[in-house]
């Protein structure tokens, strides 16, 4: 049998499998057979709070669009979806059983796992009784965790599968409230003691077997979401805290339905957009676009079969509306300059040939603007052979729009997608803001602005350079931390962001860095670390940056190696590496990433209020800056304090004029345990460029 | 979601005999193989029940792996007697083994390079299709019916295995500690009773290593598959098994719990060598 035929066997087992599957899951619905006449009969006052808080939003679109798919997940290899019925009568079962286990209103439920729809449920079951849902990153190890659950005093813990149980038991000695444990894959938790662990399932059953038993009990569920009010918390959201430890912001109903139903207006989002649920639960951003606006606009939420099959997932489904960091964009990219430069000779040119294009005319065409018409007629083309095959290899076929925030996106990176013609936009928010504070509208995109105040948001620039903003998205205080709180939000509401930047002519919000990392060198010039290091994490081949210079004679940089990159650049070029640190110590690599400083420097020279700054010497890390190893923060965030008390010695080394330093660093591996790397990591000088005016100046005389 | 195969709806077309927990499920009574004048094992005796994680050790050239290919019936020993569910074995073929509820993993992988992780899962189930060669090849009515029900089973392991972004890859492209983890996934499509494991750690990393162990108790528990290895990490022995027997030239120095076997000074001999 050849590969090719064998292909098209298993499409067809697939899908033959998939028709077996839509069969099997025709389930009777006969104990929810009293629930429509419930709803009738209690219908005026279960309205009168319906769109306000998600529960309420639950009955709704459970009515409004019976039929329409709420929620999709993969699962052994295809495709199951939810209507929004169905999701009400598994969020109904859960929540009955919940409440059968002894879950109050008032109490505080933890969330830990992956983007599963369960969990997703769990967070709308837990607030139609009144409790708060906290969700929590489910990549945190065990020690990390304790704070949050202690902080939250969580009285139930919802786990995804054994690897969450497991860290939840690891801590129960720390947290005396926490009375039940319910989770969501069973796999190795089969002879784990039951007496305080549950199955999800059998909570589902739980709450069928009252409801069956007793049919008011719908009715009271249905009352309580009705007494929900718009002011009550919705939400528990950590902030990752890329300084001390994390906060736990209080988002109220009207801050995340109010801010939902502005952005789904914003961009004309309905109950026929498709989304991706893939970042963390715990992030304010998921939060937001997988739960909130997903309830407030109808539309219906994918969950990827796992973690590595997310690029696969995201070409079946073909979102509508899609969000990624930076980094996600950045790789994608990296993966298919990569994928090109092993391509075939026509290929190639073809591709280079309609990128030029692209890179002339596609985003003039995306922004309505006139273009030559003989590059209209090479864009079409383009269309069909290049960008149209490209786009659907990413899953970008369908997106209507497309965001971008976190970080600053590389100008190049950012018109590649635009020039393809994905309307990829930017924007800036804060978990205490409900996400958004700035997004760019359509027709007034660029690469290096937020853009200008999203729907009712207003903002100021203090006179320090920070940014403060009002919006109806703004949280309500820090759980038990009324010192962060103060130091935050003001009297009158305004916000304190901590970043600074300003607003260029058009009206659109330019940041520069974190407020409090905007430092000065010795000889007074600005130093604003983060924009020095996005300069550099634009070159493909350089993953991480972090500068210092803070009260320093100059800027140096240590500078992180991109793997996928470097490796393959290094495959093409015949150079031999066992090891990451023996790659990243290698000199052609030096040379390489020297070339890269040197033209970033180029560029600073041009900037009268960055030139100062030049990096002058620099070296590239031994080893992967790694959030296990506490240099990164779970959002893979630097966390700049930290590794500059970490690898002290080879800051000390940038400015006593050494040209190498040997260092052992201690590791811990994805298991806790610890190792040690050594290595003597060699230091590059360079060679400022003269001040843009200087040469001007030369250039006169 | 079906439930998980337990041990007992597995189907076997050697015998019906249902043992539980416990009982013995292979017996190796005073076995003896010999090539020509080298003797691989001699005068071996022990046993595996049912359910247990029973771990075959001993330092390079001991006849470890002569002895899983004497249990999987690829070697006939020369003498000895070989009970198996209770059956005495006379002499079998590697084929007729999987017939009976044994499958395995091999020390270097063996499989095939350039067919998918699921063409090769699904390879695994070959000898539980039962229709009609001809119909599996116009794939129509009862061969459709039963691959479909068989590739349900397949996407069951894929998933318990985590293996589902490697679905449709080449094996020949993947990095050697996945192309192990596709192998005990073939290996789990046979629905064996007992699981031969040939150093399935070999080569691997730390976080492999660990992958895989948890894997291993995994399809013991969730499964209840016995399962016999041989592997040289001797942590993971330790950890994972339930009962050692240690190999040396082909004979057998000790049998026991592993704590009993790690203070054996035969044992420690073998492994650090005695000054002559």
């Amino acid at each position: 049998m050849n590969i090719a035929s064998a292909k098209d066997r298993f499409n067809a087992v697939a899908r033959a499998v998939v028709r077996k599957e839509k069969e099997k899951t025709e389930r009777p619905k006969n104990w929810s057979a009293g629930r429509d006449e419930d709803a009738m009969s209690g219908s005026t006052h279960v309205d009168s709070a319906n769109d306000e808080t998600f529960p309420g939003l639950l009955l709704r679109n459970a009515k409004q669009w019976p039929d329409r798919p709420a929620m999709r997940e993969k699962d052994l290899g295809i495709w199951q979806s939810w209507t929004w019925q169905e999701v009400e009568d598994e969020i109904r079962r859960f929540a009955i059983g919940l409440s059968n286990l002894g879950l109050k209103a008032g109490d505080a439920v933890a969330i830990i796992g992956s983007n599963r729809p369960r969990l997703y449920w769990s967070i709308v079951a837990v607030q139609s009784l009144g409790a708060i849902p906290v969700p929590v990153y489910a990549d945190s190890v065990a020690k990390e965790m304790v704070f949050v659950l202690e902080h939250a005093d969580v009285n139930f813990a919802i786990c995804e599968d054994q690897e969450q149980v497991d860290k939840v038991l690891s801590l129960q000695d720390q947290l005396p409230k926490l009375a039940h444990l319910i989770y969501d894959e069973e796999r190795g938790l089969r002879d784990y003691d039951h007496s305080r662990l549950h199955n999800f399932e059998s909570v589902q059953l739980r709450g069928q077997e009252r409801l069956a038993a007793d049919p008011a009990i719908s009715k009271e569920w249905q009352k309580s979401i009705a007494g929900l009010k718009s002011s009550d918390v919705a939400v528990i959201l950590y902030t990752s805290g890329t300084t001390g430890k994390p906060k736990g912001v209080l988002l109220t109903y009207e801050n995340l339905v109010v801010t939902a139903k502005n952005a789904n207006a914003f961009e004309g989002l309905n109950e026929r957009d498709e989304t991706l649920a893939y970042l963390p639960l715990a992030w304010v951003g998921d939060h937001v676009f997988s739960l909130c606006q997903s309830y407030t606009a109808g539309y219906c939420v994918n969950c990827p079969e796992s973690l590595e099959t997310v690029a696969e997932d995201r070409r079946e489904i073909a979102p509508t509306y899609f969000f990624a960091p930076p980094r996600v964009f950045e790789d994608m990219l990296t993966t298919i300059t990569v994928d090109m430069e092993d391509a075939g000779r026509p290929k190639r040119k073809m591709f280079d040939f309609f990128m030029a294009v692209a890179r002339r005319s596609g985003e003039k065409i995306l922004n309505g603007d006139s273009v030559a018409f003989s590059d209209r007629i090479l864009y079409f083309l383009g269309e069909y052979f290049v960008y149209g095959p490209l786009k659907n290899h990413m899953g970008f076929s369908r997106v209507r729009v497309s965001y971008t925030a976190g970080e600053a996106i590389g100008p190049e990176i950012f018109s590649f997608y635009r020039s393809l013609g994905l309307n990829l936009k930017q924007l800036y928010g804060q978990t205490e803001g409900s996400v958004f504070v700035t997004i760019q509208p359509d027709g007034a995109i660029r690469a290096d602005t937020v853009g200008p105040p999203a729907t009712d948001v207003e903002i100021r620039i203090a006179d320090d350079g920070e940014v403060l903003y009002k919006s109806p998205g703004v949280f309500l205080r820090y759980f038990k931390n009324e010192e962060a709180t103060r130091e935050t939000k003001t009297e009158d509401g305004w916000m304190h962001t901590g970043d600074a930047g300003f607003f260029t002519d058009e009206g659109h919000l330019k940041i520069i860095d974190r407020a409090k990392d905007v430092g000065k060198l010795n000889s007074g010039s600005m130093f604003a670390p983060k924009y020095i290091e996005n300069k550099l994490k634009f070159f493909p081949n350089i993953k991480e940056v972090v500068a210092f210079g803070h009260e320093k004679e100059f800027c140096a940089a240590f500078i992180n190696i991109d793997l996928v990159a470097v490796g393959n650049w290094a495959e093409r070029n015949n150079i031999a590496y066992a090891s990451y640190q023996e790659l990243a110590a290698h000199p052609e690599v030096y040379k390489m990433i020297e070339s890269h400083v040197d033209q970033v420097n180029r560029d600073l020279s041009n900037e009268s209020m960055m030139s100062g700054a030049q990096i002058q010497r620099f070296l590239i890390l031994h080893k992967e800056l790694d959030a296990d190893d506490g240099e990164l923060t779970r959002t893979q965030k630097v966390r700049r304090t930290f590794i500059s008390d970490r690898y002290g010695p080879l800051i000390d080394a940038f400015y006593d004029g050494s040209p190498s330093k040997h260092i052992r660093t201690e590791v811990t591996f994805e298991d806790g345990r610890k190792g040690i790397l050594e290595a003597t990591i060699e230091i590059r000088q360079m060679k400022p460029y003269p001040e843009a005016s200087d040469v001007v100046r030369e250039a006169a005389e | 979601m079906n439930a998980p195969t337990k041990p007992g709806d597995i189907k076997n077309s050697g015998d019906s005999t249902v043992l539980d927990a416990g009982d013995v499920l292979l017996n190796i009574e005073n076995v003896s193989l010999r090539f020509g004048g080298v003797k691989a094992v001699s005068d071996i005796s022990f046993n595996v029940l049912k359910g247990e994680i029973r771990a075959i050790i001993g330092p390079n050239g001991a006849g470890k792996t002569s002895m899983l290919n004497v249990i999987n019936g690829f070697y006939r020993p020369q003498e000895g007697k070989i009970t198996f569910r209770g059956k005495v074995r006379r002499s079998m073929k590697p084929h007729q083994a999987v017939g009976q509820g044994i499958a395995r993993t091999f020390q270097n992988v063996a499989l095939f390079k350039g067919m998918s992780t699921l063409d090769n899962i699904m390879a695994g189930r070959a000898t539980r299709m039962t229709s009609n060669i001809f119909l599996q090849m116009i794939w129509h009515g009862p061969a459709m019916r039963e691959e479909i029900d068989h590739r349900q089973k397949v996407e069951e392991i894929i998933d318990f295995l985590e293996i589902q972004h490697i679905r449709r890859t080449p094996v020949g492209r993947l990095p050697y500690g996945l192309q192990k983890r596709v192998e005990l996934a073939r290996a789990l499509a046979m629905e064996p009773d007992l699981l031969l494991l040939d150093e399935p750690m070999a080569g691997m990393n730390l976080e492999e290593k660990e992958d895989m162990s948890r894997f291993i108790l995994d399809v013991n528990q969730q499964y209840g598959t016995t399962i016999a290895l041989i592997e040289h990490d001797m942590g993971v022995v330790m950890d994972l098994s339930d009962r050692v027997v240690v190999l040396d030239y082909g004979r057998k120095i000790a049998d026991g719990l592993p704590e009993e076997v790690q203070k054996n000074q035969e044992v420690i001999d073998a492994y650090l060598g005695v000054p002559h």
